[in-house]
């Protein structure tokens, strides 16, 4: 795939609000993410984040306020076309039914295929090279129901990567993974925002989200959203105040850490 | 690796087998009747008491069970997407339940035969659209909620079926346990069916690769583009409307339609593309030989065909599965 033009933006929320039930989980605001930028929304348990990613992901309507894809609003995407410009890691993956790892890497293709159309050599292809990124590469025959946790967030990234959209929504990405593939996979996302492309993604550990953001947005789950650069937001009284305990920020060897008091 | 060029095979490979269970379904019986005199009756239209046999008692009856067969393992299949659950079949929702109130109140007030089987589909259609209307309550339509009303509706038709068992001593009561077992010997018109089943196979084929990916959830369907309540909404008609059909013509025939889909997930995947054609090609089969079992075996006792399913299917069911511990 060419590299997408560096200025395009890709995502774009104007004066959001979302409300769930009676409760408001964010007052209006607005955002707006360009090719090559990440943005990570963090904030405590229940504050709404995955409602937040879903509703830039076209998959729910804003209460309030405007989401648009590639500088159109959701309404005037068709569904597919929408699913080869942004793709959704969604949280929990269910699978009742057996498939093995490749099969289920190429289901990222549905979009890129016609009504009738099967997967071709290209498509295989790309599906191996994708699970390959994830060290997935001697797993492609393997029943996705025999993999551990971990192994199968993998498989639902290299899902996505197979899918291969513009703009990437990931749900809590290092959910399940051990330490070495957290930040892997992060490097991985950081390169493909090199090449272009752009992330956004819910985060629980703030020190990832200072490592990869360049935007950051922090929900309180109160109803308060602070949104801006990552150095304006993760800052250890606002972070204190959002997740409701206090937070001291360390500086060590040119990196800033974040831990709990 | 070329899917499709597998999948033509596996699908060529299943239509002989439907072919040979026909010539068995066709030349066997009180009178055996040789392959050549069958397709001498089929294809070049002789005369003759065989030829006679062959066209209008045995033919209909082939085809009944094997369109009764290839309906329920299709829906059967359809429900496990559906209710993304493998242990589905296509009465888990109540319809065959509501068949079979509306088929024994027929019988009960002593309807003639077609009227049993309109009275079936009615039934069938009162179920689907009662359970369809109570989980949909209020907008919200989650598996669970389909699957605990489903449940619900076919435990009460159970109920209202038993009542009627108790209810009358006469012949009547052997018609109603012969319709609740499933018996193809009455069908003589499944040509309707066999329309339902191909228009079944027409409407869903096109949307096989979207059900794959809801297979993986729903979240992650939509986002990959798929009208994931749309498509719901067709799936649950259409199994509906095939599980209808099949115990219109046959009767609750069982385990063809949890055990079909499952064979075949085992020996050919779940590529729904593959699994679904596959699935009613071998739902049919097996019903077309249960079925001509069923009247040979003991001739001229006939067995129901629907423990004769059972037999075969159970133990092949449970041979697969202990070859292929996934």
């Amino acid at each position: 795939m060419a590299a997408p033009d560096a200025s395009l933006v890709l995502l774009e929320a104007e004066r959001l609000a979302l409300q769930v039930g009676e409760r408001w989980l964010c007052c209006e605001f607005s955002l707006r993410l360009a090719a090559g930028e990440c943005l990570v929304l963090l904030g405590p348990n229940g504050a709404g984040k995955t409602t937040l990613l879903h509703t830039l992901a076209g998959l729910r309507a804003p209460t309030v306020g405007a989401v648009r894809l590639g500088g159109r609003p959701y309404a005037e995407w068709d569904s597919l076309a929408a699913a080869r410009f942004r793709g959704l890691l969604a949280q929990q993956q269910p699978d009742h039914f057996s498939a093995s790892v490749l099969q289920t890497a190429l289901i990222g293709r549905h979009p890129h295929l016609g009504r009738w159309g099967w997967e071709s050599a290209a498509d295989v292809a790309l599906a191996r090279a994708a699970l390959g990124e994830l060290g997935l590469a001697d797993f492609a025959e393997r029943d996705i129901l025999n993999l551990s946790g971990g192994e199968r967030q993998r498989v639902s990234i290299a899902t996505l990567l197979t899918q291969a959209p513009q703009l990437f929504l990931l749900d809590e990405p290092t959910n399940h993974l051990d330490l070495h593939y957290q930040i892997a996979v992060l490097d991985l996302f950081a390169r493909l925002k090199g090449a272009g492309r752009g992330v956004v993604m819910v985060l629980h550990d703030i020190n990832l989200a200072a490592r990869f953001a360049d935007h950051v947005i922090l929900l309180d789950g109160k109803g308060g959203v602070l949104a801006g650069t990552s150095a304006e937001i993760l800052q250890a009284e606002h972070l204190g105040r959002a997740f409701d305990h206090p937070i001291r920020r360390l500086d060590a060897d040119g990196r800033t850490l974040f831990i709990p008091d | 690796m070329a899917g499709w060029r597998r999948a033509a095979f596996v699908l060529a490979a299943l239509l002989v087998a439907a072919g040979l269970a026909f010539g068995w379904a066709l030349s066997a019986g009180d009178l055996p009747i040789g392959f050549r005199e069958v397709f001498a009756a089929l294809f070049r239209g002789a005369d003759g008491m065989a030829a006679d046999v062959v066209r209008e008692l045995r033919l209909p009856r082939a085809v009944a069970g094997f369109v009764c067969g290839g309906l329920l393992a299709l829906a059967g299949a359809l429900m496990q997407v559906l209710l993304r659950n493998p242990l589905a079949d296509p009465y888990v929702l109540g319809i065959s339940g509501g068949a079979a109130v509306g088929a024994l109140l027929a019988i009960l007030v002593g309807l003639a035969p077609w009227l049993v089987d309109a009275s079936a589909f009615g039934g069938a259609l009162a179920a689907t659209l009662l359970v369809f209307g109570l989980a949909h309550g209020d907008g919200s339509w989650t598996q669970t909620r389909l699957l605990l009303t489903g449940v619900i509706v076919a435990a009460g038709c159970g109920a209202a079926v038993t009542l009627m068992l108790s209810l009358v001593t006469d012949t009547r009561l052997q018609s109603m346990l012969f319709w609740l077992m499933g018996d193809a010997s009455g069908a003589t018109r499944p040509w309707p069916a066999l329309g339902v089943l191909f228009v079944g196979l027409v409407v869903v084929m096109p949307v096989a690769r979207d059900l794959n990916v809801l297979a993986r959830g729903e979240i992650a369907a939509q986002a990959l583009g798929v009208r994931v309540q749309r498509l719901r909404y067709l799936l649950y008609i259409l199994a509906s409307l095939l599980t209808a059909a099949a115990v219109t013509l046959v009767g609750s025939v069982g385990f063809v339609g949890l055990i079909v889909p499952h064979l075949m997930r085992l020996a050919v995947g779940n590529d729904q593309r593959l699994l679904l054609p596959a699935a009613t090609l071998a739902g049919g089969t097996l019903l077309t030989l249960a079925d001509t079992a069923a009247r040979t075996v003991v001739a001229p006792e006939q067995l129901p065909v629907g423990v004769l399913t059972a037999l075969i299917g159970v133990p092949v069911f449970l041979f697969l599965l202990s070859r292929n511990p996934r």
